[in-house]
C-alpha cells in the first residue's frame, strides 16, 4: 500500500449505508454461495448426472439456437453447449484450484520466511517480488507455455508460479506488522520458543488473509487458463475448456450465430463474481474496517 | 490484484512521510531534485531486475523441448548437413549454454541488433519499429478514455453512496471486472459488426485496400479501443469511489463542512485532491493490466501491434521475437511505475521522494 492517507474510518463515525444495506448484503452472500454451490456441484457430478458424451459430433444438429432440447444451443459441430460449458467448468476449476494452490502454499512459505526472517531473506524476496511484478503475469505464462506444449500442467505451473507473489505480500506485511505487537514480545520474554511463537501467535493471524488471498486466487487463475486457452496456448483444442470453447465459437460468431460465445463465456462471469462475492464477506469479517472491493 | 488498495508499485510498504522540519518550513514548489534522485534510484534497481528477467528467458528456453535452428528452417533442413546446421546455429546464438547464450544476446541487443523473428522471418528490431506505433496508439487511446470516465463515474457514484447511479456504476465494474476482455471482444463484434454493421471486425483497412487513411482508421480503431477502455474502467471506478468515499470522512473535509463551505466545493476542492491521491498511483500500476488486456484484445481484432505478434511469436515458439517483446513489456512496467512514484511525489507535500 503506497497510500499515505490516515485511514479516517478507524476512528471515524460508522457510514449509514453499513446498517442501511445489511439486508442487501446477506441477499448478496446467499446468491453467491448458492450460484457457487451449483457450479462446484455441476463441475463435480457432470459426468454422474449427464453420461452423455460431451465429445460426440452431431452434424445434422449444428449451430442449432438455443431450445428446449439444447438450452444454449448446439455448436459448430453439433455438440450440445451446456453439456460442454459444465465440462470446461469442470476443467477450469481443476486448473483454477490447483494453481492458485500452488500460488498460494508458495506464497505463503515465501512470504512467512521474508517476514519472520528477515534482513538478507527479506531483500532477497523483496527482489524477486519486484522481478516478478515486472513481467506482465499473462506474457508470463504465455512465454512459460510457449517454450513447451499446449497442455494442463504447463498451464497449471505457469499461473502457479507466476502468482505467488501478491499472497507472498499479504503475509509478509502481516508477519511484520504482528512481529511489532507487544503481546509477540510478551510471549517472547516469557520463555516461549520460537516454534510455539509461530505456532500460537503467528499461524492462526495469518492463515486467515492468506485463506482470503487463496480464494480470491482462484477465479483469477480460472481467467488465465482461459485467455491461455483463447489464445490457443492452453488445454488442447479437443478439450473443452471455457477459452477453448469461446476460441472455437469465432468462426460460427462471424456468421452471427452468438451462442456459442456468449455462454461459455458466462460460465466464467457467474462464478468468478459468486467466489468475489463471498471472499468480500469474508473478507468484511476479518477486517471490517474497509468495505470490500473486488478482486481480480 | 487481490485488492484495490495494494498496488503494483515497487514500494509496498506505506510511504514515510516527510519529517516535520520539512513540510514546517513549507514547501514551495514541487522537490524536483528529489524526484530526480528517486528517478535515479529506479533505473538502477532496473538493471538487476532486468537481469534476472533476461536470465530467466533464457532458462526456460533451455529447458524447452523447441530447438530454434530446426524451426527456422522448417522442412527445408531435412536435407541440411550438419555443417550449414551449426553455422545456422551460430548466426541464429543458439550454441553454448543458456548463461552465454544469454550473454551473446545480451551484447548485441546494448548494440540494438536484436536477433531475427523466426516466423516473420524479419530483424526483430524492425518487428519493433513497424508495430509499436500500432499498439502505443490503441493503449494510450483507451487508457486516456479508461482515465476520464473511469474517474468521472468515481466521483458521482462516490457523492451519493447508496444512490440508483451508484448501485449502478458499482455493479457494472464488478461485471466487467469479472468480464474476460477477449469474451466482451468478440460479444462487441457480433453486435456492432455483424448486427448493427455500423463499425468493421478487425484488421486496419478496409478489405481490397491497402492505404490507411484518417477515416477508416478512425473506424477501425473505435471497436478495439473501446473494448480495451471498457475492461480497463473497473479498477478506476472503483479507486476512485473509494478513495473519495474515505476522502468524505477525512477532517479537512469535515472541517470544510462545519464551515458552512457548499458540498460541491467541498467535493471538488476539498476531497478529490487527496481521494484521487490512489488514482494518480493507478495511472503508472495499469500498464501490466494494460500490456494483458492489448494481447487479448489486438489478436481478437488483428490489429497489427506488438501485443498480436507477442502471441503470433508465442504459438510459434518463436523465442527471438517473443524475448524481445517480453524485455520491452519489463521496461513499460517498470516505468510505469516510476511515473507512479513520481506522480505521488509531486501530487503529494506529505511524501518525501528521497524516502520513497
Amino acid at each position: 500500500m503506497t497510500s499515505t492517507r490516515p485511514r479516517p474510518t478507524d476512528n471515524g463515525p460508522r457510514r449509514p449505508r453499513d446498517t442501511t444495506r445489511r439486508g442487501t448484503r446477506t441477499v448478496r452472500v446467499w446468491t453467491s454461495a448458492a450460484l457457487a454451490a451449483a457450479a462446484a456441484l455441476a463441475a463435480l457430478l457432470v459426468p454422474l448426472l449427464a453420461p452423455l458424451d460431451q465429445q460426440a459430433v452431431d452434424l445434422t444438429a449444428k449451430l442449432l439456437a438455443p431450445s428446449a432440447d439444447h438450452p444454449f444451443g448446439t455448436d459448430e459441430l453439433g455438440r450440445d453447449i451446456l453439456l460442454r460449458s459444465v465440462h470446461g467448468l469442470r476443467v477450469s476449476l481443476l486448473v483454477g484450484i490447483t494453481a492458485a494452490l500452488v500460488a498460494s502454499v508458495l506464497g505463503l512459505l515465501i512470504g512467512a520466511a521474508a517476514g519472520a526472517l528477515g534482513g538478507r531473506t527479506d531483500r532477497l524476496v523483496m527482489r524477486a517480488v519486484d522481478t516478478f511484478t515486472a513481467v506482465p503475469h499473462l506474457l508470463m505464462g504465455i512465454f512459460i507455455v510457449a517454450m513447451f506444449r499446449p497442455g494442463i500442467w504447463p498451464v497449471i505451473a505457469s499461473v502457479g508460479l507466476t502468482h505467488w507473489v501478491s499472497t507472498a505480500r499479504i503475509v509478509r506485511a502481516e508477519v511484520l506488522s504482528l512481529r511489532s505487537r507487544p503481546y509477540i514480545d510478551a510471549a517472547v520474554s516469557g520463555g516461549a520458543s520460537r516454534l510455539r511463537v509461530a505456532r500460537r501467535h503467528l499461524v492462526p493471524a495469518v492463515l486467515p488473509q492468506a485463506g482470503l488471498a487463496a480464494v480470491l486466487m482462484v477465479p483469477h487463475a480460472i481467467w488465465h487458463e482461459s485467455a491461455l486457452s483463447f489464445l490457443g496456448l492452453g488445454i488442447p483444442a479437443h478439450q473443452a475448456s471455457l477459452g477453448t470453447m469461446i476460441n472455437g465459437a469465432r468462426g460460427s460468431l462471424l456468421t452471427g450465430e452468438w451462442w456459442p460465445t456468449l455462454f461459455p463465456g458466462l460460465f466464467i462471469v457467474v462464478p468468478t463474481l459468486a467466489i468475489a462475492g463471498l471472499a468480500g464477506a469474508w473478507r468484511e469479517r476479518i477486517n471490517p474496517r474497509r468495505r470490500s472491493e473486488l478482486v481480480l | 490484484m487481490a485488492d484495490p488498495f495494494v498496488t503494483h508499485g515497487t514500494t509496498e510498504a506505506p510511504a514515510p512521510v516527510a519529517a516535520p522540519g520539512r513540510t514546517g518550513r513549507g514547501r514551495t514548489g514541487p522537490p524536483l531534485a528529489a524526484l530526480a534522485r528517486l528517478a535515479g534510484r529506479r533505473a538502477l534497481a532496473a538493471v538487476p531486475v532486468l537481469t534476472v528477467v533476461t536470465l530467466g528467458m533464457f532458462a526456460v528456453a533451455a529447458a524447452s523441448p523447441f530447438d530454434p535452428v530446426r524451426q527456422y528452417i522448417g522442412s527445408d533442413g531435412l536435407g541440411a548437413s550438419q555443417d550449414t546446421l551449426d553455422t545456422l546455429r551460430e548466426r541464429l546464438a543458439a550454441s553454448g549454454t543458456f548463461a552465454e547464450q544469454w550473454w551473446a544476446w545480451l551484447r548485441s541487443a546494448l548494440t540494438g541488433d536484436l536477433g531475427q523473428s523466426l516466423t516473420l522471418r524479419q530483424p526483430v528490431t524492425e518487428v519493433i519499429a513497424e508495430r509499436a506505433g500500432w499498439s502505443l496508439l490503441l493503449c494510450g487511446l483507451a487508457f486516456l478514455i479508461s482515465l476520464t470516465l473511469g474517474t468521472t463515474l468515481g466521483v458521482l457514484a462516490a457523492r451519493r453512496p447508496g444512490s440508483v447511479l451508484d448501485r449502478c456504476v458499482s455493479s457494472l465494474s464488478y461485471l466487467l471486472q469479472a468480464a474476460p476482455p477477449f469474451w466482451l471482444a468478440l460479444l462487441a463484434i457480433w453486435l456492432f459488426a455483424l448486427q448493427l454493421g455500423v463499425l468493421p471486425a478487425g484488421g486496419l483497412t478496409d478489405t481490397g485496400s491497402d492505404t490507411v487513411t484518417a477515416g477508416s482508421l478512425l473506424r477501425h480503431l473505435t471497436l478495439p479501443v473501446a473494448v480495451l477502455a471498457v475492461s480497463q474502467l473497473p479498477w478506476f471506478v472503483l479507486y476512485t469511489r473509494q478513495g473519495v468515499l474515505d476522502a468524505l470522512h477525512e477532517d479537512p473535509v469535515r472541517g470544510a463542512r462545519a464551515r458552512g463551505i457548499d458540498e460541491r466545493t467541498v467535493l471538488l476542492g476539498h476531497a478529490l485532491r487527496s481521494g484521487l491521491l490512489p488514482v494518480l498511483t493507478l495511472i503508472g500500476t495499469r500498464v501490466p493490466e494494460l500490456i494483458t488486456g492489448a494481447l487479448l484484445v489486438e489478436t481478437v481484432f488483428s490489429w497489427p501491434g506488438m501485443a498480436s505478434a507477442t502471441v503470433r511469436a508465442a504459438t510459434a515458439a518463436d523465442f527471438p521475437l517473443l524475448a524481445a517483446l517480453t524485455v520491452i513489456s519489463a521496461l513499460a512496467v517498470l516505468a510505469g511505475n516510476l511515473l507512479a512514484d513520481l506522480l505521488y511525489g509531486l501530487a503529494d507535500p506529505r511524501v518525501d521522494p528521497d524516502q520513497m
